[in-house]
C-alpha cells in the first residue's frame, strides 16, 4: 500500500466534511443533496444570491433549525478528528452548540455588560472562578481585537457599544468558549465601510487558530478573506473550490456569470 | 389636458385640503374632552366631598353607626391582605404559565385551544369567578368566607392577565437575542433565567401591577364568596411574639375590602355616610393611581438598559 505525506495528513486536513445532506422546511426542500468539506483552519466562503440557502446551510452546522418545529435533516455533517456526525438524533444539539459557535448577521449583544457578554458561554459551561473568567474575557477580547477599546470599562452595557464594536463583541463571545469551528451569517451586512473593514481584518487573523465558515452577499469580501469558496444556488451547491480559482477561472457559466455580476 | 402649474392654483388646493387637517383637530379634542372631562368632574366631586373626612382617625376606626366616627381601618388592612394572598398566587402561576406557553409547549392543536381560552378567560364577567370562588373555594375546599378565598378568587380574576403580560413581554425580545443564547449552547431554562425573564420583567411587573389595580376594586367577585360588609376587628396578626413569630390565622379570618365597605355607605340613607363613601373611594382611586403609576415608572426604568 502507498502511504505517501498527502494521503497520511488528508484526514487531518478537514475539519468537517458534509456528506449527501438534504434539509427540509416541512416539506420544502431547502439543501439538495450537498457534499463538501471544511478545511481545517481555513476560511471557508458560501456565496449565491438571496435565497439560495446558505444561511439554512451555516445553520445546520450547529443544529439551530432544531429550535423551531417541522425542520428535517438528512444526510450527515461528519466532524472530525472524532468522527461524529452531528446531524444524528442521538446527537444533542446543545453538545455541538459547545463545539462550534456561531456570530450572526446583526450584532446581538446581550443587555448586560461588555464582561458579562462574553463570559457568558463560560458561565453555560459550568466556569464560575473569577480568575478563569477574567483570564478567558480578556484572552477572547484581545483576540476579536477589542481589548484595547474596552479593557477599562468591561462593566458597561454593551449596548453603548458602536455597530462594530458590539459585533467584534459577540465575536469575542463566540471565541471565548474555544470553539472548533465559528460560523458566520453575513457578519457585515448590518455595518458600515469602516466597520466592516475591522471585522474582516479579524476574521482574517483568526485563519490559523480556528476553522471559519462565512456566509456572505459580498463577492469581494469571499474574495479578500476566504481560502475556499462555495457557490450555492436554489438549494444546490454548483461550485466548490480554491477561492482564487473561483474568482479567476470557475469551472461553470454560471458561477462565472453570478461572480462577474451578470446575474443576482 | 390642463396642468396645474399655476403657483397659486396649487397654495388654493393645499388651503383646500388642510381644512380637514383642521376639521379633524377639533373633533378629536372635543372627543377627547368627553372622556377627560368626564373624569375629572367625578374626582373632583369625590374630591370636594371626601377630603374634609380623610384624617388620620379615619384610616384609624372601624366603621361605626354614627358617621364621624367611621372609618376605614378593617376595609384597607383587608383589602391589603387579599391584594397579597392575590399576588402571590397569581404571580408564579402566571409568569410560569406564560413562560411554559411561550417557551416549551409544543406548537399543536391542544397548545392552540388552551392559548385563545387563556386570552379569552379575560373577558370573563368578574361574577362568574365569583361563582366559581364560592363553589370551590369556600364550599368545596372548605376555605369558609375569608381572605384565602377571596384573594384566591381574584387571583384566578387577574391570572390571564398575568399570562397574556408574560408571554407578550417574552414574545417582544428579539429572535436573535435568544438564538444567540442558543447558539452559545445554553439550555431552555438557561435561556429563560439568564436572558428571557431579565429581559421581559418590566413588561412582566408592568402587567402584574395592571392586573393587581383592577383587582383592588373588584366587588362582585368578594360579595359573592360572602364579605362582610360591616367589621368591627381585624384578623389575627400574622406576626406573634413567640416561636414561629409568624401566623397564618389571618388566612382564614372573615373580612372586608374597600369597595365593599364603600357600598355599604353609599347604600345608607344619612348624607354623613355619602361623604364617608366619597372618601372611602377617594383612597380606593389614589391607590389605583399610585399602582399605575409604580407600573409606569418601573417600566421606564428598567426599560432604560434594553434597546431593541
Amino acid at each position: 500500500m502507498q502511504t505517501s505525506p498527502e494521503k497520511i495528513s488528508e484526514p487531518l486536513e478537514y475539519k468537517s466534511e458534509v456528506r449527501n445532506l438534504n434539509f427540509y422546511y416541512s416539506e420544502f426542500n431547502a439543501l439538495k443533496n450537498i457534499n463538501m468539506a471544511l478545511h481545517d483552519k481555513k476560511i471557508t466562503a458560501l456565496i449565491g444570491p438571496s435565497g439560495c440557502g446558505k444561511s439554512t446551510f451555516l445553520r445546520c452546522f450547529n443544529r439551530m433549525h432544531d429550535l423551531y418545529p417541522g425542520n428535517r435533516y438528512e444526510g450527515e455533517i461528519v466532524l472530525h478528528p472524532d468522527n461524529v456526525n452531528i446531524l444524528a438524533t442521538n446527537v444533542d444539539p446543545i453538545e455541538v452548540r459547545m463545539r462550534i459557535s456561531m456570530v450572526f448577521q446583526k450584532p446581538n449583544p446581550f443587555p448586560k455588560s461588555i464582561y458579562e457578554n462574553v463570559a457568558y458561554g463560560l458561565r453555560v459551561r459550568g466556569i464560575k472562578q473569577r480568575a478563569i473568567l477574567d483570564e478567558r474575557v480578556e484572552l477572547a477580547l484581545r483576540n476579536s481585537a477589542l481589548w484595547d477599546e474596552v479593557k477599562d470599562r468591561q462593566h458597561d452595557l454593551a449596548f453603548n457599544l458602536s455597530g462594530g464594536q458590539q459585533q467584534r463583541l459577540c465575536i469575542a463571545r463566540a471565541l471565548a468558549t474555544d470553539p472548533e469551528i465559528l460560523l458566520f451569517d453575513e457578519p457585515t451586512s448590518a455595518l458600515d465601510p469602516i466597520a466592516t473593514a475591522s471585522i474582516e481584518e479579524l476574521i482574517t487573523d483568526l485563519k490559523n487558530k480556528v476553522t471559519i465558515l462565512i456566509v456572505t452577499h459580498n463577492m469581494q469580501q469571499a474574495a479578500r478573506v476566504s481560502d475556499y469558496t462555495a457557490y450555492m444556488y436554489l438549494g444546490e451547491l454548483i461550485e466548490f473550490n480554491v477561492t482564487d480559482t473561483i474568482f479567476i477561472k470557475p469551472k461553470y457559466k454560471q458561477t462565472e456569470d453570478y461572480i462577474t455580476g451578470r446575474f443576482g | 389636458m390642463k396642468s396645474v402649474n399655476n403657483i397659486d392654483e396649487i397654495r388654493r388646493i393645499i388651503t383646500h385640503h388642510k381644512r380637514w387637517d383642521l376639521i379633524f383637530m377639533i373633533t378629536g379634542i372635543f372627543a377627547l374632552m368627553i372622556a377627560i372631562m368626564t373624569f375629572m368632574a367625578l374626582f373632583a366631586q369625590m374630591l370636594f366631598d371626601g377630603m374634609p373626612r380623610l384624617s388620620w382617625d379615619f384610616f384609624t376606626s372601624f366603621p361605626s353607626r354614627r358617621a364621624e366616627s367611621a372609618g376605614i381601618l378593617s376595609a384597607w388592612v383587608g383589602t391589603t391582605l387579599v391584594m397579597l394572598v392575590t399576588a402571590v398566587s397569581a404571580v408564579p402561576l402566571g409568569i410560569g404559565s406564560g413562560i411554559y406557553l411561550e417557551e416549551y409547549a409544543p406548537k399543536n392543536f391542544i397548545t392552540e385551544v388552551i392559548e385563545i381560552n387563556v386570552t379569552n378567560l379575560a373577558g370573563v364577567p368578574s361574577i362568574i369567578y365569583g361563582l366559581l370562588a364560592l363553589g370551590l373555594f369556600v364550599y368545596q375546599l372548605g376555605f369558609g368566607q375569608s381572605i384565602l378565598a377571596a384573594g384566591l378568587a381574584l387571583a384566578l380574576l387577574i391570572l390571564p392577565v398575568v399570562i397574556v403580560a408574560t408571554r407578550e413581554a417574552i414574545r417582544s425580545i428579539p429572535i436573535t437575542i435568544r438564538e444567540g443564547a442558543y447558539a452559545l449552547g445554553a439550555t431552555k431554562w438557561q435561556t429563560v433565567s439568564d436572558h428571557l425573564l431579565p429581559y421581559s420583567a418590566a413588561g412582566i411587573l408592568t402587567g402584574i401591577i395592571i392586573g393587581l389595580a383592577r383587582a383592588i376594586g373588584e366587588t362582585a367577585p368578594i360579595i359573592t364568596i360572602g364579605a362582610l360588609t360591616f367589621i368591627a376587628f381585624l384578623p389575627p396578626s400574622p406576626f406573634k411574639s413567640e416561636f414561629p413569630f409568624i401566623s397564618f390565622e389571618w388566612l382564614t379570618a372573615p373580612f372586608t375590602v374597600m369597595p365593599i365597605q364603600m357600598f355599604n355607605w353609599v347604600s345608607r340613607p344619612e348624607e354623613a355616610f355619602q361623604l364617608n363613601a366619597a372618601a372611602a373611594g377617594l383612597v380606593l382611586v389614589v391607590m389605583t393611581l399610585a399602582m399605575n403609576g409604580l407600573a409606569i415608572y418601573l417600566r421606564y426604568r428598567m426599560r432604560k438598559n434594553i434597546k431593541w
